[in-house]
């Protein structure tokens, strides 16, 4: 064997080990993967299925779809055990659009400035809004729960809507702030160039580039209002419920007696929008979720 | 980046320091600020005010309602007693556990009620922050280092970690409390017989279990972020001269990742500690799963201005884990948020 040939045979030997090395490397990736997929979806599966078994068989346990039923679907709606559902998906539909809508408005004209503009206390401004996001809703409920009994707001929309504002609004401001810096913003210096003012550069020019990045803070500002729990617990009443509290509150025939099988299909109505919405926009709702903590 | 800044901002207010603009300033630049600055004004205007009333007109008013009394029964005559200023008698009565005796002064609160549950609850409120923030870094952090790799499907699960993430909590809470139920799915995948809402350690469990799965993608996709933005170029030349694995996670990932791994742990703990629609809902506060803002929300309707000292303390305590972490873990907020910490990486 001469010294050249003995080489090869080492560097063939080196190429296939490392070769199943890459190939053991995605072996394991591949299961870590399925380990994700299942430790995430199998929780909201087994909402799924239970949504549609029928009520005898609430605690059946196998793991495939057995009786089938839309009955769920009904009981959920019923309103003969005092729930009230429909109402409260209506409320909850109402209360997150009024809460998206003052947002939105309020926050692009915050956030232009702060992605935009020179001015003193700009930091002071950020550091205030992002404090604000991370405020307690705890610390507002005593006092509005008080201000609203004195001026018999409890359980009214506007109690509702105004303490949600207080976490919804930090959250558009600082999610947009951040992909308005990441837009072409020379198109503007463009536009002016040509003859718009600045009001017209922002209309006609910034506008249409910025629809995608509002329309993504839009469906965070929703998830977080429809989300929302703590407050609407404490401040609204059977007619003005939001799903959440609604769905915590579900009653069945048996006081007993928990009916999970309509709950689960409560719950299912409440997710199956959400996670359409989401899963469509993924890309844009994680660059969201995750702007203001790494740009 | 920095440049559609116009001056590199060296420091926002969160690391201590005031904004200030090194270099010369023009005269001219002095004046575009000032224009920019009148035009700025104008547009942050409706938000401050906005967050004004929602937010610290009710803090304010949190502080005063503090020290007022609360109105009721007198316990000793019976007759009706309007507030009058309570000096820190609210605060004392759940700091200290003082609650007012009949005939006045003050005594320990007896068992049961709610002032002696404040330091238990403070308890509660610290081991689910601890232990869901640990649990939620570390399966956070290995998820986005296999979301991070490239492979097939590898768009799938980084969908699939959004479900959790969009599902309403107290949906999850209901779900979790369904599958801990004694004969759901959850005793029987595992073959065991825990009453899970029976008693402290499994009720504690099962609150933590479905906060870890509901937050876990949260955490999992603000690392993935971080992850993303070493250039993969580092790892090549770091392969090239021979480090391992785990000397590439150590001296590369772990160092490079930290500005957004400390901002999603900040905002984690943040979150952790005000927890309430998970335990409220799932184990309804009982078996030492009252958290802080549990206890609030049971004051309340047993009196206003306690429940404000309450919620003033809770407040307190969160702004003094978010000031320990802007100022000693390095957590800088805002600094990430504007950008300048960009330039460093």
């Amino acid at each position: 064997m001469t010294a050249a040939t003995e080489l090869r045979a080492k560097q063939d030997q080196g190429r296939k080990a490392a070769q199943n090395r890459e190939k053991w490397a995605s072996v394991r990736t591949y299961v870590s993967a399925a380990v994700i997929l299942v430790w995430c979806l199998a929780p909201a599966y087994w909402m799924v299925v239970t949504a549609f078994r029928d009520v005898g068989y609430t605690y059946d346990t196998s793991l495939l779809p057995t009786h089938v039923t839309l009955d769920n679907f009904i009981t959920a709606f019923d309103t003969s055990f005092g729930n009230r559902f429909g109402q409260a998906l209506l409320n909850s539909v109402f209360i997150g659009v009024t809460v998206t809508l003052i947002s939105l408005v309020l926050g692009v004209f915050a956030a232009y400035a702060l992605a935009r503009l020179n001015f003193r206390f700009k930091y002071l401004v950020l550091g205030f809004i992002l404090g604000a996001s991370m405020f307690p809703g705890v610390a507002l409920i005593t006092p509005l729960f008080q201000l609203f009994t004195n001026i018999g707001w409890i359980g009214t929309y506007q109690a509702l809507i105004i303490p949600n504002i207080s976490f919804v609004l930090p959250l558009t401001v600082y999610t947009m702030t951040s992909f308005f810096r990441e837009m072409p913003w020379e198109l503007e210096e463009a536009a002016r160039v040509d003859g718009c003012t600045q009001g017209q550069a922002f209309r006609k020019v910034i506008m249409p580039l910025a629809a995608p990045a509002i329309f993504t803070t839009a469906i965070l500002a929703f998830i977080s209002s429809w989300n929302e729990f703590l407050i609407a617990s404490q401040l609204s009443n059977d007619a003005t419920q939001p799903v959440t509290v609604a769905i915590a509150n579900f009653a069945g025939a048996q006081p007993q007696q928990i009916p999970y099988t309509a709950i689960m299909a409560a719950g299912t109505i409440v997710t199956i929008p959400l996670v359409i919405l989401v899963l469509v926009f993924q890309r844009k709702i994680v660059a969201g979720l995750t702007a203001g903590a790494v740009k | 980046m920095a440049t559609e800044l116009g001056p590199t901002p060296v420091k926002g207010p969160a690391s201590g320091g005031t904004p200030i603009h090194h270099g010369p300033k023009g005269v001219g630049e002095d004046n575009a600020i000032a224009s920019q600055g009148k035009w700025a004004s104008w547009l942050l205007a409706p938000t401050i005010v906005a967050l004004a009333i929602v937010i610290v007109y009710p803090i304010i008013s949190a502080i005063v309602m503090s020290f007022q009394k609360d109105a009721g029964l007198d316990p000793v005559t019976g007759l009706f007693t309007a507030g009058g200023p309570a000096g820190f008698s609210n605060y004392t009565n759940w700091l200290f556990q003082q609650c007012a005796a009949p005939g006045g002064g003050t005594v320990a609160c007896p068992p049961g009620t709610l002032g002696s549950q404040f330091w238990s609850a403070t308890g509660t409120t610290f081991y689910f922050t601890i232990v869901t923030v640990t649990l939620e870094t570390v399966l956070g952090f290995w998820m986005a280092i296999i979301m991070a790799r490239t492979f097939r499907g590898r768009s799938l699960v980084r969908a699939a970690v959004l479900v959790p993430w969009a599902i309403p909590t107290a949906v999850t809470a209901q779900l979790w409390l369904f599958i801990f139920a004694f004969e759901g799915i959850g005793n029987k995948l595992f073959n065991t017989t825990i009453l899970w809402t029976g008693s402290e350690i499994p009720a504690r469990w099962a609150v933590i279990i479905a906060d870890t799965w509901k937050t876990t993608p949260f955490m999992a996709l603000l690392i993935l972020a971080g992850l993303q933005m070493i250039p993969a170029e580092v790892y090549e030349a770091a392969k090239v001269d021979g480090a391992t694995a785990w000397q590439r996670f150590r001296m590369i990932t772990l160092p490079l990742v930290k500005p957004a791994l400390m901002v999603a742990i900040l905002f984690r703990t943040l979150d952790a500690l005000r927890m309430f629609d998970l335990p409220y809902i799932l184990t309804e506060g009982s078996n030492n799963t009252t958290t802080l803002s549990i206890l609030v929300v049971n004051q309340i309707r047993q009196g206003f201005n306690s429940a404000a000292a309450l919620s003033t303390i809770t407040f307190i305590i969160i702004f003094i884990v978010a000031f320990i972490f802007v100022r000693f873990l390095g957590a800088n907020v805002v600094e990430q948020q504007t950008g300048a910490g960009k330039g460093k990486k």
